[in-house]
């Protein structure tokens, strides 16, 4: 089994192309690897709990061992409240990204 | 020696004026210094294995691009060195692009391939 | 030497893209938990360095030079260079080339020039690399 981090930094709204990253992580999860997806820059916009689509909810249904959390500093930023967050997300902060990043083994993918 | 998986998928930004894709000519530079190196086309980056393609004939005033890109030698050129070149099947089709306008050498796979495409190497770089 | 390194590269130029600022703030944290960071800087990323970038005011705000305290890209690294220590180093290399056709060989002190040949080198040596595109 190996180990992702899964860094998404763009939104569905500008970006169609997210959805392929989405499935990505539920592809890989499937395939028995523990992967992270990490939220931050305008990727959290889907954190904001009553965001269409729920891109969070369906990756934690179609996913649900799927580790999913958001960068606190971006979501702050844009004005989304922690206890405004869509459920199942761990609001976090840069380092514990860092944390993960040096995790042994684990690949590190950008989108 | 550790396997890596380049993956491509922002296309046609400065490859006019760079002669390039600059993530294809870093994964070629990289194959050159010694790498085990494998490249995903996808996105509208599977368009650069599609034969055909001209950029030339550009001129601003009295300068013109004398030496245009030429991303399907590039490909072409990638691939006779010796690195995978793989190009997502279903964002070809989504692009109305058939097997037959491929150059030689590019292996399509599945999007539910990516997944073990990855597990497959050790580092994927996603450009 | 620090036992973790992290290599990140980076694409974009300044003022450009949230991504830029993401990395710094990744650097940073990476610094301040003893963990060494080297960064390659490609393409437009090159620009982030440049000794002549200044900070300028805000019409639209009225704040002067000194009020608006706008920040720079070279001030942000030069930063981060001042603020490794010990065996926690911060590397950063300038991709050659993209800095010749850019124009941008004069910048801050702490940069290198390099190529892909170092990037590849650094991401075999480090404990992970964290490669960021751009759009």
């Amino acid at each position: 089994m190996g180990k992702y981090l899964l860094i998404e930094s763009r939104d569905p709204y500008e970006y169609a192309d997210t959805n392929y990253f989405y499935d990505l992580a539920r592809d890989l999860a499937d395939r028995g690897n523990d992967v992270a997806f990490f939220l931050l820059q305008n990727g959290v916009l889907v954190a904001r709990s009553g965001a269409k689509p729920d891109k969070v909810g369906e990756l934690r249904q179609a996913a649900p061992r799927v580790r999913v959390l958001a960068d606190e500093f971006a979501l702050r930023e844009r004005g989304i409240q922690k206890d405004a967050t869509a459920p199942g997300i761990e609001v976090t902060d840069i380092s514990t990204l860092v944390d993960l990043l040096v995790d042994d083994g684990r690949k590190a993918i950008w989108h | 020696m550790t396997k890596i998986l380049s993956v491509v998928e922002h296309a046609y930004a400065g490859t006019l004026e760079e002669q390039d894709d600059t993530v294809l000519w870093i994964t070629h530079m990289i194959k050159n210094a010694g790498a085990d190196i494998s490249a995903l086309l996808r996105g509208n980056a599977t368009n650069y294995a599609v034969r055909g393609q001209d950029a030339s004939g550009l001129r601003f005033g009295a300068a013109s691009l004398a030496v245009p890109p030429t991303l399907e030698k590039d490909i072409e050129d990638m691939v006779a060195k010796g690195i995978p070149v793989y190009a997502v099947r279903e964002d070809l089709e989504q692009r109305g692009i058939k097997p037959g306008d491929l150059v030689a050498g590019v292996t399509p796979v599945s999007k539910t391939d990516i997944a073990r495409l990855f597990d497959e190497h050790d580092m994927v770089w996603h450009w | 030497m620090s036992d973790k390194t992290i290599t990140i590269s980076l694409m974009d130029p300044p003022y450009d893209s949230e991504t830029t600022t993401t990395a710094l703030r990744i650097a940073d944290a990476a610094l301040d938990k003893g963990i060494s960071v080297n960064v390659f800087a490609y393409e437009g990323a090159v620009l982030l360095t440049m000794k002549a970038q200044q900070a300028h005011p805000n019409p639209v705000k009225g704040t002067t030079v000194e009020d608006q305290h706008h920040p720079t890209t070279s001030g942000f690294v030069g930063a981060l260079f001042e603020k490794a220590a010990g065996d926690v180093q911060f590397q950063w290399i300038n991709c050659g080339m993209c800095v010749d056709e850019r124009g941008a060989a004069d910048w801050i002190d702490g940069p290198k020039r390099g190529g892909p040949g170092d990037f590849y080198k650094w991401s075999q040596e480090s404990t992970n690399t964290l490669v960021i595109g751009t759009r």
